[in-house]
């Protein structure tokens, strides 16, 4: 039995495990990397020596040191399927990973982070094209790049530091598709300034682009996907302020992969399987848990700190991590001082909307799915099949979904659950906090049977005799 | 300068290929060039590594008869890995 259980060991979760158990209460830090620091801060796997540092594995590296040398348990490699709460009113997780399949906890903290929105182009589910979160997991971890040459193609500030990491590890970009106009970030330079060492590192990627004669393609996007096994290039096109699909500037690009993303969501399944109420909140990046100012969810003993409670982004997650600390440190009458830094919080938090609003999805985007376009790649459901779903009574994603099966596959909906909220958007005309979403159900992620099984022999069930009659 | 670990060998689909031990299957299997992992169960269309952080399932890769995300799954030598086909 734990006091206080921290699933998720990115900046936030990590930051608020140290300071819980600093405080004195028996901490436990669950995450399915192998070691601490999220997506954002992600460790180098067992196969790099040695490579240069950047400001990211520096940040990552202090991070897995002091938890290390800190009281936290940890439970790496393991992942939470379940989430409950017990007769005693405690936390049940059910976990999968070496070791324990159970543990409990008084207190929950949820720091699960943010997942990437990816909206379907014909093509997009062909071999070669990676999301652009998962390309900075393969530069992170692995220091690869994703192919010979990649088109980065999206929104937000992701693309451009994408982009310049595949220059920066030997790799080749044959364009920068942005979604966003140079107006889009003019607009957004304002709320950015007062962070002058991220700006700064923004000048930097985009200097990089200009020396290594990378072309950027502006308020453009990939139309369509090309190849036939795996990926051969793309046809861009140029799209108006609200994304919509133009017919001039379309061009094909041969490239072997490509990167694509249009801004990052708050990951939720964890939260609502626990119980919380969530509501919509564009600014934030989609739904979030309701929390109040320190975290609090409400559900009494839960918690929810980081990207998974409104996508702020990595330098405003530790401070995330320190308040929702003191609020289970407050909520247990425990006097200990965390300290809170409100200035760099503000600045972190302002910088972080403004990042999140150059990704806020535009009308367009329902036009880059054609009929035939996969939405549901693990089951293989088209936009058309979704749309005669809402064309024959559906009103909402949680409809289509039971209709069609859209998002009852492995993933558990996590890339489809946009775009058929998109799609269902548009058909109803009705917003999304009118529609909802889609049921959430355990498992939180993919479980094998013998797993669950654990070390059950069959000889141990229990057969009832043969009925009387 | 990056120094990687040691060179192994794995196999993939009975073909024999270099890897560096303690890589995912994922990046080793990328590195040699190979970017289709399964077949999609319902289309039977070729996917491949796409989230790169466990979440899509479009990388599970057959390894001693389990289904395993090859994003997660580590490289150790003599690893016999298979497309997922029909599984």
């Amino acid at each position: 039995m734990y006091d206080v259980i921290v699933m998720g060991a990115g900046p936030a979760g990590a930051t608020a495990a140290l300071e819980t158990s600093q405080a004195g209460l028996k901490t436990l830090l669950i995450d399915e990397q192998p070691d601490a620091g999220g997506q954002v801060w992600r460790a180098k796997s067992r196969a790099i020596i040695s490579a240069p540092e950047t400001e990211y594995s520096i940040a990552g590296d202090d991070l897995r040191a002091s938890i290390r040398g800190s009281n936290v348990e940890v439970k790496y490699h393991t992942r939470v399927w379940q989430i409950e709460k017990n007769d005693d009113d405690h936390w049940l997780l059910g976990l999968q990973g070496e070791g324990q399949r159970q543990v409990s906890g008084k207190s929950l903290v949820i720091a699960t982070g943010a997942q990437e929105r990816v909206i379907p182009v014909p093509g997009w589910i062909l071999p070669g094209v990676f999301g652009l979160a998962g390309a900075t997991a393969l530069f992170k971890e692995h220091m690869m790049v994703p192919g010979r040459r990649t088109i980065v193609s999206g929104n937000g500030p992701l693309l451009f530091y994408v982009a310049s990491e595949i220059l920066r590890l030997g790799g080749q970009v044959s364009a920068v598709v942005s979604l966003n106009s140079r107006f889009d970030w003019l607009k957004a330079l304002p709320a950015m300034i007062n962070n002058p060492k991220l700006i700064m590192q923004g000048i930097r990627w985009i200097l990089a682009l200009y020396k290594n004669s990378v072309p950027i393609y502006w308020q453009h996007t990939i139309k369509s996907v090309e190849g036939k096994t795996a990926v051969e290039g793309a046809t861009i096109t140029a799209v108006d302020r609200e994304w919509r699909l133009l017919e001039h500037g379309e061009r094909y690009i041969p490239s072997e992969s490509i990167c694509q993303g249009h801004g990052l969501i708050p990951a939720i399944e964890a939260t609502r399987l626990a119980g919380a109420a969530h509501h919509f909140d564009e600014k934030l990046g989609g739904w979030v848990p309701t929390v109040d100012e320190f975290g609090r969810a409400t559900v009494p003993g839960l918690y929810a700190c980081g990207d998974n409670a409104g996508i702020l982004g990595a330098d405003a997650a530790p401070h995330r991590g320190r308040l929702a600390a003191k609020a289970i440190l407050d909520d247990l009458d425990i006097s200990a001082t965390v300290n809170i830094d409100d200035k760099a919080y503000h600045s972190a938090r302002k910088f972080g909307l403004a990042a999140t609003r150059l990704t806020i999805p535009r009308a367009g985007f329902e036009s880059f799915m054609t009929a035939n376009t996969e939405v549901c790649r693990c089951e293989g459901i088209s936009r058309a099949e979704i749309d005669h779903e809402l064309k024959t009574g559906a009103r909402s994603p949680n409809a289509v979904k039971s209709g069609t099966r859209c998002g009852m596959g492995p993933c558990g909906g996590r890339y489809c659950n946009e775009s058929l909220t998109i799609i269902t958007e548009h058909r109803t005309g009705k917003n999304r906090s009118e529609i909802g979403m889609a049921t959430a159900r355990p498992p939180l992620r993919p479980v094998h049977m013998d797993d669950l099984a654990d070390d059950l022999d069959y000889d141990d069930l229990p057969i009832p005799g043969v009925s009387p009659l | 300068m990056i120094e990687r670990s040691e060179e192994i060998s794995f196999k993939f689909d009975g073909k024999s290929y270099r890897g560096y031990a303690g890589e995912s299957v994922g990046a080793a299997l990328l590195r040699a060039g190979i970017t289709h992992l399964r077949n999609a169960p319902n289309t039977n269309t070729p996917r491949g590594m796409f989230c790169v952080m466990g979440a899509c399932q479009e990388c599970v890769v057959v390894i001693d008869g389990r289904k395993v995300e090859a994003c997660r799954a580590e490289l150790s030598d003599g690893l016999n890995i298979k497309r997922a086909v029909n599984v």
